[in-house]
C-alpha cells in the first residue's frame, strides 16, 4: 500500500480509489456553474461599500449604457420575497438579512443590486459603472467597538440550550492547590472554498431548477420555495459535485431566492458567478471569539475546577452562536464545572458554521490552558491529560460509547518522537531555528441524522444507489458505493451512485460530520431490504430467510466481509423466483433517539441531528491527539511547522484512503488556523480588508513538508449500524493549541491570540 | 473589466507608436489609455478589479525575440526586459555571479507566475495595498489624486515605513528591483526617440504629493533591458514573510559585498517590503566601507538603514524586523563561500 492508501487495520474498509477520481482529474466532473443553460442571462452583484446606513440614490445611466445590459434590479424594483427564518429557529436561512428589500444597509458587502446582461463581462462592467450614494452611519465592527451589545446566548438561540455546569466551581476553584486563570482569542475566518458562491436558476413553467453548490439540497429546496411562496415540490436543487463547503453551504444564503425570483420575472435562465471578495460577505464565516478559562488542580495534576466562558460576535438581527462549552466541559474528568457563552452583536453579516464549528475556537482555549497548567505543575502535558482522562461525561455522568483518547496520544507520541523532547522551553535548536514540540487533544461529537435511500439491483449485479447526499470532496460517493457493494456482495465497479439532487431520496445536511454514518446506515438498511426479498423468494420460510440475512453476499462476486461457511445466494435464481427484472427498495433510516417528527422534518429539509452528548444513556465522540514541531527563526522570527503528526480513532474507518485525506487536510487546516488565516476588519467602517486569496493566507505546499496521519483501530457498536464516527471535522481541532504550545516550548513565550504572526514573537 | 482594443506589436517602433500615439499631455503612465501587456500578471489582475481601465492593450510579447536576452559577459550582465523570471532565476551563471538576482526572483511569487512574468513587468508591478486594489474605497490618492488615503489609519500591517508621505504609505511589493538597485543597475528605455539609459535607482518615484506617478516613464516608453557592471558573487537576498512560499516580503534585504582580506571594499544594501519604492540604504552602506565585519557593525548598519523609518498602527514591527533582516543578511553575505 502507498502512503495515500494505508493498509486497512481491524474494522476498516478497503482503501479503494475515489469513485469520482477520474472525473475530477480530467475535468469531467460538472460543478453547478458548469451546468449548461439555454440562453442564460448573466448576473453580477453590486454590494454595499458601507456597513451601516441607507442608500440614498442609484445612478444607473452609465451602467445601463453598457452594451448587452438587460436590467438592473435594486430594492426599488426587486421582486418581493417572503421572510425566511434562521435555520436555528426552525427556518432554512443562514441570515435573515434579505437582499434588495429596502434602502437599509446592515453590513459591509450586502447585496444591493443585481445587474443582468447578455454576457458575464457586460454584467461585470455595468456593475462597475453603478454609482451609489449612501448616508452612512458609524458601524460597530467587533468586540469593544462602541455600540455593540452583549447578552448570554441561552435564551437567544434555540440551538444553544444550556450552559453546562456541575458541582460547585467557585468553592472548588477557591480551594484548589494550583490555579490558572487565562484569556484567549481567535480571529474572524472565512471558508474560502475553491468553488465560488455561484447560482444558476432555470424555470420550466412553474418548476424551478437551481444549480448551486450546496451542503444541503433538501434544505435549499425548501428554503427557496418558502421565500418564493411556492410548493417545495416545484423546486429542484442539483449539484453532483460541490467544490468545498466547510459549512459555508450548509444553510441558505440570501442570493438564491432573489436570483430565482428575477429569473422568473425575466422568463429566462440566470447564471450568477460572484467574485471571491463578494464571497466574504454574501455567505457566512467564523466569527471572532474570546475565552476566559479558569482551571483549579491538585498538585498531582487532578482537575478539581474548570470554568470556560466564551464570547462570540454575531450580526444585529441574528443570534448565531457556536457555543463550544458543551464539548470543553466534557472532555476531562472534573467534578466542579461552570460555563457561560455570550453573544456580542455588531454591524456584520451573520456568521455561521465553519469546520469545525465550536471545537476549533473552544478547544484552542482549553487545550492551551491544559498546557499552561502542565507547565505550572512541571508535568508532561501528555501525562496531565492521562491523569484527567474521563470514562464518563463529567456533566451528566453518562459513559462514552468508546474513547481512545490516550491510545491516540500514545501512538502519536511514539510516531512523533515525543520522548526526544527536552521539557525546558528554549532548550532545542538547529542553526538559525529554535525548535519547539507541542501537543493537544482533539475530539468531535459523533452525530447522525435521519436519511433515506433507494437502491436498485439488476439481474447482472448492476446496482444503482440514489440518495440526495453531497460530495463536498470528502469521498461520499466512494464510501456509499463501498457500502452497497459490500452489503449486496456485488463488485464495486457495478455500483453507480447518484447524489446531489433534491429529486432523490432525502439525506441530511453534509455538516457536523454526520454524512457517512447517516447515509451509509440508510444505504445498508435498504440493501438489507433487497437481500431479504431475494432470500425470501428462494427460502420462503421466515426462519430460513432470517438465518440467510446473517450471511453476506448475494452474488458470486467476492465480498470482503464474507466468512467461511457463509451461504451465498444465486442471484439469477432469486430473480427468476420473484419473476422480476429489477429489484428496487426504498427505505428511511433514523438513528436511535431521533425525535418523533424526524422523517417529516427530513422531507421538509430540516435536520434532526442526534449524537454527541445528546444521546439518551451514553455520550459519543471521536478522539485524536496531535503533535507538532514548530521552528522559530532567531533573526526573522518567522514561524514554520515542518511536522504535524496526528493519531485518530473514529470507529469504523470506511475507506482508509479517503479518511486519511480528510484527516491530513484537517491537520493542515488546523495549522493554518493558528499561523495564517485571519480576516482583517477595518474597525473604522466594519469592512473586511483582505478579502481575497492573495491576502487571506492559506498554506502552500512548502508550508506543510511533513504530515503524518495514524488511524487507530476502534470498534464501537453503540453509535449507528455502520459503526462509524464522523471524522471530517476531527483533525483540524486542537492543532491551533498544539502549535501555540510548541511555540511556548520553542521560545518560552505563551501566545493566547490567533493567528500567531512573526511580530508576536519576542526573543 | 471594461472593453479594450487589442493589438500585437511586432517591432519596438510599432509598440512605442501604439502606446504613445494616443497619450494626452502630462497623463501619468498608470492612467494612460494604452497599456503594454507582457506577462499580464499585474495588468490583467488590476483590470479585472476595475483599478486600471485602459482602452487599448498593446501586446509586446512578440518583441521577446529581441528583448529577452540573458547575457552575462566579461564585464557585466545584460538582461532583456522580456526575459521570464523563471528563466533568469534558473540560469547557472546568474546563480554563480549574481546570487542576489537569482534568489530575489526565485523567492518571488509562485512557479506559475514566474513562468509568465517578465523582468520589465516585474519591476513595474504595482502595490498590493488593499485599499488601492478595492475601488469601493473612494479615498486612495494613488487611484483618485486628492481623495485621501484609507490605509494611513486603516489596516496597514503590510504597508511601508520608509519613503512614505502624508499622501501614501503603499509598499512597493517586488523583490527583483531590490537586487537591481543594490547592484547599481542601469535601465534601458525605448521610446519615440530611440533608446536611452539611466540608473535604475531613478526609475521609481517616491509618492510624495503625487502617489499616482510611480515611475519616470512616460506613455510610449518601454523598459527594454537592464544592465549591471561587474560580477557580484558575494551577494544575498533574504526575505521574511508569513508563509514559506508564494508570499510578499514583510521585510527583505538585498546585500552585495566586495570583501578583500577581511575588509569590506564595497557594500550595497537595499530593502524590500518596507518602502514605497525599491530602497537603497546608502547611509548604511557608508558605515560598511573600509571596515572589518562584526556583529556590532551589522547592528549599526541595520540601525542606520531604518533611521528614517516611520511606523503606523499595524506595521511598526517592520522596523525592528527590518533591522534584524539586514543584520542577518550581512552576516550571510560575509560568511558565504564563493
Amino acid at each position: 500500500m502507498t502512503a495515500a492508501a494505508p493498509a486497512p487495520k481491524t474494522n476498516m474498509g478497503q482503501p479503494v480509489p475515489r469513485y469520482d477520481a477520474a472525473a475530477k482529474v480530467t475535468g469531467k466532473a460538472t460543478y453547478a456553474s458548469d451546468m449548461p443553460l439555454d440562453n442564460p442571462a448573466h448576473a453580477f452583484l453590486v454590494t454595499s461599500a458601507i456597513a451601516k446606513g441607507r442608500i440614498d440614490r442609484f445612478e444607473l445611466d452609465d451602467a445601463k449604457r453598457v452594451r448587452g445590459v438587460i436590467d438592473i434590479v435594486t430594492h426599488e424594483n426587486a421582486p418581493k420575497l417572503k421572510e425566511s427564518k434562521l435555520f436555528s429557529n426552525g427556518g432554512y436561512a443562514g441570515t435573515t438579512i434579505q437582499p434588495l428589500k429596502s434602502a437599509e444597509i446592515t453590513h459591509d458587502g450586502q447585496i444591493i443590486a443585481v445587474v443582468l446582461a447578455e454576457s458575464y463581462e457586460a454584467a461585470r462592467e455595468a456593475a462597475n459603472r453603478v454609482k451609489v450614494s449612501y448616508t452612512a452611519a458609524a458601524p460597530s465592527a467587533t468586540f469593544d467597538s462602541p455600540g455593540t451589545t452583549a447578552a448570554a446566548a441561552k435564551g437567544q438561540n434555540s440551538q444553544f440550550k444550556e450552559d453546562p455546569k456541575v458541582g460547585d466551581f467557585a468553592k472548588a476553584f477557591d480551594a484548589a492547590e494550583v490555579k490558572l486563570s487565562v484569556s484567549y482569542e481567535t480571529p474572524t475566518q472565512h471558508h474560502n472554498p475553491m468553488e465560488l458562491f455561484t447560482t444558476s436558476c432555470a424555470w420550466m413553467g412553474d418548476n424551478l431548477v437551481i444549480y448551486e453548490g450546496s451542503q444541503y439540497v433538501y434544505g435549499l429546496k425548501n428554503g427557496v420555495a418558502e421565500q418564493l411562496g411556492i410548493d417545495a415540490d416545484k423546486v429542484r436543487v442539483v449539484n453532483p459535485y460541490v467544490g468545498g463547503g466547510f459549512g459555508s453551504r450548509g444553510s441558505m444564503t440570501p442570493r438564491t431566492a432573489i436570483i430565482a425570483a428575477i429569473a422568473r420575472r425575466l422568463n429566462r435562465p440566470i447564471k450568477l458567478v460572484p467574485t471571491r471578495d463578494q464571497g466574504f460577505t454574501i455567505a457566512t464565516y467564523r466569527a471572532e471569539t474570546r475565552h476566559e478559562i479558569r482551571l483549579g488542580a491538585s498538585r498531582d495534576g487532578k482537575l478539581v475546577a474548570l470554568r470556560h466562558e466564551g464570547a462570540e460576535v454575531s450580526s444585529r438581527p441574528d443570534a448565531y452562536c457556536v457555543g463550544g462549552t458543551k464539548t470543553t466541559t466534557r472532555l476531562y474528568a472534573c467534578p466542579n464545572v461552570d460555563s457561560l457563552v455570550s453573544i456580542v452583536r455588531a454591524d456584520r453579516n451573520t456568521p455561521g458554521f465553519m469546520r469545525s464549528p465550536p471545537e476549533v475556537p473552544y478547544l484552542f482555549a482549553l487545550e492551551s490552558a491544559l498546557d499552561e497548567l502542565a507547565v505550572k505543575l512541571n508535568m508532561d502535558p501528555v501525562e496531565l491529560r492521562r491523569i484527567n482522562d474521563a470514562t464518563r461525561d463529567p456533566i451528566d455522568g453518562k459513559p462514552y460509547t468508546s474513547r481512545s483518547l490516550m491510545a491516540c496520544f500514545d501512538e502519536a507520541a511514539k510516531a512523533f518522537g515525543w520522548s526526544q523532547r527536552s521539557p525546558q522551553p528554549k532548550s532545542m535548536s538547529d542553526g538559525d531555528w529554535l525548535i519547539g514540540y507541542g501537543c493537544a487533544a482533539t475530539c468531535y461529537p459523533t452525530q447522525m441524522a435521519p436519511s433515506a435511500a433507494r437502491v436498485r439491483l439488476q439481474r447482472d449485479g448492476r446496482t444503482r444507489v440514489e440518495i440526495a447526499g453531497h460530495e463536498i470532496g470528502t469521498g461520499a460517493y466512494t464510501v456509499i458505493a463501498q457500502t452497497a457493494a459490500e452489503r449486496l456482495g456485488v463488485s464495486l465497479e457495478k455500483v453507480a451512485v447518484f447524489m446531489g439532487d433534491s429529486d432523490l431520496p432525502p439525506a441530511p445536511v453534509a455538516g457536523g460530520s454526520n454524512s457517512t454514518a447517516s447515509t451509509c446506515s440508510a444505504v445498508m438498511m435498504v440493501c438489507d431490504q433487497i437481500r431479504h426479498r431475494l432470500f425470501k423468494a428462494l427460502m420462503p420460510s421466515d426462519s430460513l430467510a432470517d438465518k440467510a440475512k446473517e450471511t453476506v453476499g448475494i452474488s458470486p462476486a467476492p465480498s470482503t466481509q464474507a466468512a467461511k461457511g457463509d451461504r451465498r445466494l444465486d442471484i439469477e435464481k432469486a430473480f427468476d423466483a420473484l419473476g422480476v427484472g429489477v429489484v428496487e427498495e426504498y427505505g428511511e433510516w433514523k438513528p436511535e433517539g431521533a425525535p418523533l417528527d424526524s422523517f417529516r422534518a427530513m422531507h421538509n429539509g430540516q435536520v434532526r441531528l442526534v449524537g454527541g452528548h445528546q444521546m439518551k444513556d451514553q455520550i459519543a465522540y471521536a478522539f485524536g491527539a496531535e503533535f507538532v514541531e514548530i521552528r522559530v527563526n532567531r533573526f526573522t522570527h518567522e514561524i514554520r511547522c515542518p511536522r504535524l503528526v496526528g493519531a485518530f480513532a473514529a470507529g469504523r474507518i470506511m475507506n482508509p484512503r479517503t479518511a486519511r485525506s480528510q484527516l491530513m487536510g484537517g491537520l493542515i487546516w488546523g495549522m493554518s488556523s493558528a499561523l495564517l488565516e485571519a480576516t482583517e476588519i477595518d474597525e473604522r467602517n466594519a469592512r473586511y480588508v483582505n478579502d481575497n486569496l492573495a491576502d487571506y493566507l492559506v498554506p502552500v505546499n512548502a508550508d506543510v513538508p511533513g504530515v503524518e496521519v495514524i488511524m487507530l483501530s476502534e470498534q464501537d457498536d453503540h453509535i449507528n449500524p455502520v459503526g462509524a464516527k464522523g471524522l471530517g471535522e476531527l483533525a483540524n481541532v486542537g492543532t491551533n493549541a498544539a502549535i501555540c504550545n510548541a511555540i511556548h516550548h520553542a521560545t518560552g513565550q505563551r501566545i493566547r491570540k490567533l493567528p500567531v504572526r512573526l511580530e508576536n514573537i519576542e526573543l | 473589466m471594461r472593453p479594450f482594443s487589442y493589438q500585437r506589436a511586432t517591432d519596438p517602433g510599432m509598440a512605442v507608436q501604439a502606446l504613445g500615439g494616443a497619450a494626452a499631455a502630462n497623463e501619468p503612465l498608470t492612467k494612460a489609455a494604452a497599456q503594454p501587456l507582457a506577462g499580464g500578471t499585474t495588468l490583467i489582475d488590476l483590470m479585472k478589479l476595475d483599478v486600471m481601465r485602459p482602452t487599448a492593450i498593446v501586446d509586446i510579447g512578440p518583441l521577446a525575440h529581441a528583448w529577452s536576452a540573458i547575457a552575462p559577459g566579461g564585464d557585466g550582465l545584460r538582461l532583456g526586459a522580456l526575459a521570464k523570471m523563471s528563466d533568469v532565476a534558473a540560469h547557472a551563471e546568474i546563480q554563480r555571479s549574481y546570487p542576489v538576482i537569482a534568489d530575489s526572483l526565485k523567492l518571488a511569487a509562485s512557479a506559475q507566475l514566474r513562468n509568465m512574468a517578465t523582468l520589465g513587468g516585474n519591476v513595474m508591478q504595482r502595490t498590493r495595498c488593499n485599499y488601492f486594489r478595492d475601488v469601493s474605497y473612494e479615498n486612495c490618492n494613488k487611484r483618485n489624486p486628492g481623495s485621501g488615503c484609507a490605509a494611513m489609519d486603516g489596516v496597514n500591517r503590510m504597508h511601508a515605513v520608509l519613503g512614505t508621505s502624508d499622501q501614501c504609505i503603499a509598499t512597493y511589493p517586488g523583490d527583483f528591483a531590490q537586487a537591481l538597485i543594490a547592484l547599481d543597475a542601469m535601465v534601458e528605455i525605448t521610446g519615440k526617440a530611440g533608446t536611452r539609459s539611466m540608473p535604475f535607482a531613478q526609475l521609481h518615484k517616491a509618492p510624495g504629493s503625487t502617489p499616482d506617478i510611480e515611475t519616470v516613464l512616460q506613455p510610449g516608453e518601454l523598459i527594454s533591458a537592464f544592465s549591471i557592471q561587474g560580477r557580484w558573487p558575494r551577494s544575498v537576498y533574504l526575505k521574511a514573510r508569513d508563509r514559506q512560499s508564494y508570499e510578499f516580503a514583510l521585510s527583505s534585504a538585498a546585500i552585495a559585498l566586495d570583501v578583500q582580506d577581511g575588509t569590506i571594499r564595497d557594500a550595497r544594501v537595499a530593502l524590500g517590503g518596507v518602502a514605497t519604492v525599491p530602497w537603497r540604504a546608502r547611509e548604511a552602506e557608508a558605515l560598511l566601507k573600509g571596515q572589518k565585519f562584526d556583529d556590532g557593525l551589522a547592528q549599526r548598519v541595520a540601525d542606520a538603514a531604518f533611521a528614517e523609518a516611520k511606523g503606523r498602527r499595524h506595521n511598526s514591527f517592520k522596523i525592528a524586523l527590518g533591522k534584524r533582516v539586514v543584520a542577518r543578511a550581512l552576516q550571510q553575505a560575509v560568511t558565504m563561500e564563493i
